[in-house]
């Protein structure tokens, strides 16, 4: 899993920026995080997650802005802490939000193992940095693709 | 049962408990789900028929369009047309159509009440916790699931208490002290708990202020931003639809858990927001020269009557600077009728503004747009780079007062000046 380091405080709207709401994820992909790191829509591999500084995901309710990150395929966010609309939506689309107080010692670039169960991220050198575990049904929701997939199972029969 | 916060006591009542803690796990029924035509029916419609099952509850569902209208091109126009489509084909009881913006077209129509726990598919929807409601943003996906369920899950919040002793000066607002509280604390210091606004300064605003203050806990950082509901309260939802309010039962007990904070109203001066983060806090006398292309009014925060009233008491008489745009969107259709009869409208237009209709507008850069490299002082609740449309567009935020002095001098200004 590759790293792509952000800086504290990245917003909804560098994440989904306020123009592109009108479109699909598709057009939105293109636009992620171009203001602050224009590399990155081009760049971002399947597999690759965000290390970032805290407060990752400030401002809006629209959860485009975590989407977007499944849609590009990233595996996992991880940031010593996450703006609380955010780190809902991202549960509810099923990308995996880990909150680690240590996160800020992983290198852009870094080559780093996730394990969600564990809450931990292991680096390219074998350090383990701890995270604070999630709820279970919180990752339970995570693994199985976000909300939706989970509400499509409960209501199929009544 | 021991001393309890207005959060916990909002949340214990919508689980059916008797008493919550900070920390637990809770589902709560939810009493009111209000979206807008951009978080709502374009998302939720498709993912609805997916699930295969019905609204649990339309009344107690608000449909707000607001976002995309008026409409500036053909995608804007697909996203409204979806969002009226819907409505009519789900037969939703409450759809409030290019009246103005969600956050305060919703009390004007008499469904936020105290003691009302509710989400909402937009991050301002804590403006409800003016009225001493449990109202929080969540986006699309997780509003389906209130859709579907009238549940949903919280983690029972502490409470900080932002305590304003004191008196507020003429010229200073609830802007002021948001962005007094916001640049203190940061973006996120409100670390999705609950915020409660109290004290002598709160208790003498009026319920535009208190807004104002519970709107801009989204830039705090908290899940909600409470008011303890009072008679001011209680006067204000009378004449807006919801008679009878029984505000007594909604506070914090006296020694209730919490982290406390302390403030002087009094000695507040006004505050601006520098490019491009609502934290980065000034106080109005701190700041070099700074001339502006732009002065906007506008949005959920900024643009409600109290707000126009402000910029109307600064700019009577007046004539903004020679190459300052000075734009007007008032926050609902309501607002703006009620600035036209006090006379306000005309007054603003003889300074020179230029009014926009009651919707979302240059605020988050969904229809007008601000120009490419223009300064921008703004009475919105975020300058994040790009927000309005503009990616090189500096913005700055300051109270409605501001706003206007700034128009008027044609640089960032304190109304004080002016007023005096």
């Amino acid at each position: 899993m590759r790293v792509w380091r952000l800086p504290p405080e990245v917003d909804t709207d560098q994440l989904a920026p306020g123009a592109t709401m009108k479109f699909g994820l598709d057009v939105v992909a293109q636009h992620c995080l171009a203001a602050i790191r224009p590399d990155f829509a081009v760049g971002v591999r399947p597999g690759d997650v965000i290390v970032a500084g805290a407060g990752f995901g400030i401002g809006s309710s629209r959860e485009q802005a975590a989407a977007v990150l499944v849609h590009l395929g990233l595996a996992a966010v991880i940031a010593p802490s996450f703006a609380g609309l955010y780190f809902r939506n991202a549960i509810n689309v099923g990308l995996l939000p880990l909150r680690c107080a240590r996160a800020l010692e992983i290198l852009d670039g870094e080559s780093v193992t996730v394990d969600p169960r564990g809450a931990t991220v292991m680096r390219a050198d074998g350090q383990v940095l701890p995270c604070d575990p999630l709820p279970g049904f919180l990752l339970d929701r995570v693994e199985a693709g976000g909300l939706l997939p989970e509400l499509k199972r409960r209501y199929r029969h009544s | 049962m021991s001393a309890t916060t207005l959060a916990q006591k909002l949340i214990a009542r919508a689980a059916g408990r008797a008493q919550v803690q900070p920390g637990e796990f809770v589902t709560c029924r939810v009493d009111l789900a209000m979206f807008h035509d951009s978080s709502g029916p374009r998302r939720l419609a498709p993912m609805l028929a997916e699930v295969g099952a019905p609204i649990w509850d339309k009344d107690k569902v608000v449909l707000v369009i607001d976002h995309y209208l008026p409409e500036a091109d053909d995608d804007a126009r697909r996203i409204v047309r979806i969002a009226r489509h819907w409505a009519a084909e789900q037969r939703l009881p409450h759809v409030y159509d290019g009246l103005g913006i969600c956050h305060v077209v919703m009390p004007q129509h008499g469904h936020v009440r105290p003691g009302l726990f509710g989400v909402g598919g937009d991050s301002h929807t804590c403006t409800g916790g003016a009225f001493g409601a449990y109202l929080f943003g969540i986006g699309a996906t997780e509003m389906l699931g209130v859709l579907v369920s009238g549940e949903i899950w919280l983690q029972v919040p502490e409470t900080l208490f932002m305590r304003w002793s004191g008196l507020l000066t003429d010229g200073v607002t609830a802007k002021d002290m948001m962005l007094a509280m916001i640049g203190r604390f940061g973006m996120n210091g409100g670390r999705y708990q609950a915020v409660e606004y109290c004290g002598e300064a709160v208790q003498a605003l009026p319920m535009a202020e208190r807004m104002t203050l519970a709107n801009m806990s989204a830039e705090l950082g908290a899940q909600v931003g409470l008011v303890a509901p009072d008679e001011t309260t209680r006067d204000w939802l009378a004449a807006h639809g919801a008679p009878h309010v029984d505000p007594a039962p909604w506070h914090s007990d006296e020694d209730a858990p919490g982290t406390r904070h302390y403030f002087d109203a009094s000695t507040l001066a006004p505050q601006v927001a520098l490019p491009h983060s609502p934290a980065r806090v000034r106080a109005i006398d701190g700041l070099p020269p700074t001339p502006v292309d732009v002065a906007y009014i506008g949005a959920c925060t900024g643009a409600k009557l109290d707000d126009m009233r402000a910029a109307a008491r600064v700019l009577a008489g007046y004539q903004v600077a020679d190459g300052v745009q000075l734009l007007v969107a008032p926050a609902s259709v309501a607002d703006a009728a009620a600035a036209e009869r006090e006379g306000i409208v005309r007054l603003l237009r003889d300074a020179g503004a230029q009014f926009l209709p009651s919707a979302c507008g240059a605020c988050a850069g969904y229809g007008v747009q601000i120009p490419e490299g223009a300064t921008v002082i703004s009475s919105t609740a975020r300058n994040f780079r790009g927000r309005m449309g503009a990616a090189t567009a500096q913005v700055y935020l300051g109270s409605p007062y501001t706003v206007a002095a700034s128009a008027l001098r044609g640089r960032i200004a304190d109304p004080r000046e002016i007023l005096r």
